[in-house]
């Protein structure tokens, strides 16, 4: 499995944990981003997502290798979904693991704040009556 | 100088398609082209932030574009 990968197909969070796992692991945290049924009380009925590729790999790449330096992880696996995502589908997994759970809980949390500031991903919610492309407008 | 400039997320709604070729009048800097951008498309200067990125880099203001580069527009983004 690519630690670092983008995809149409369904994500699998478990097989995710399953690559970060090692003998000297005290700890694995995993986020699963998964997709929410309303946005401020708005039926949803899907999302798509979209990625410039090439430089989004290159950012989660970034993320994970400045991860793993700081906090001392066996390793972090980053893997998101593109194109049309169904409700409480898996949008974006990732998962870490270390000899103690601080780091991994930190390194976790760090990943995913990052991943939505930095990594060229576009969501755009899909409504009965339209659609928006989320946190495009302040 | 021309340059040919894609788009991703709203931005490809704002420009109506994929990608663009645009001369640019007044120097080859993003800080130009940007403002090149937004007088075309107003709806530029509505976002809460627009972002470039030559050859898959995030750029300043101050990159001079170079004949060839690939310039990308990155509009807020929102994965995970």
């Amino acid at each position: 499995m690519q630690d670092i990968y983008i995809t149409v197909d369904k994500l699998n969070s478990k097989a995710c944990t399953e690559a970060v796992t090692y003998p000297g692991a005290g700890g694995i945290v995993v986020f699963v981003g998964t997709v929410r049924d309303q946005t401020k009380g708005k039926a949803v009925k899907h999302l798509e997502f979209e990625a410039y590729e090439p430089m989004a790999l290159k950012e989660m790449q970034k993320i994970a290798d400045h991860a793993t330096d700081k906090w001392s992880l066996h390793k972090m696996v980053i893997h998101h979904r593109t194109g049309l995502v169904e409700i409480q589908e898996e949008a974006v997994v990732i998962a870490c693991s270390s000899a103690h759970r601080k780091e991994a809980f930190e390194a976790c949390q760090y990943a995913i704040d990052t991943l939505k500031e930095t990594v060229p991903i576009w969501k755009k919610e899909v409504f009965e009556d339209g659609e928006v492309w989320v946190s495009a407008h302040p | 100088m021309k340059i040919r400039i894609v788009a991703f997320g709203i931005a490809k709604d704002i420009i109506k398609g994929k990608e663009l070729t645009m001369d640019l009048d007044n120097g080859n800097s993003i800080s130009a082209v940007r403002e090149q951008l937004s007088s075309i498309y107003p709806e530029f200067s509505k976002l809460s932030s627009l972002r470039f990125a030559v050859n898959a880099d995030y750029v300043e203001d101050s990159y001079e574009l170079k004949s060839g580069d690939e310039l990308v527009l990155i509009p807020p983004v929102s994965g995970g």
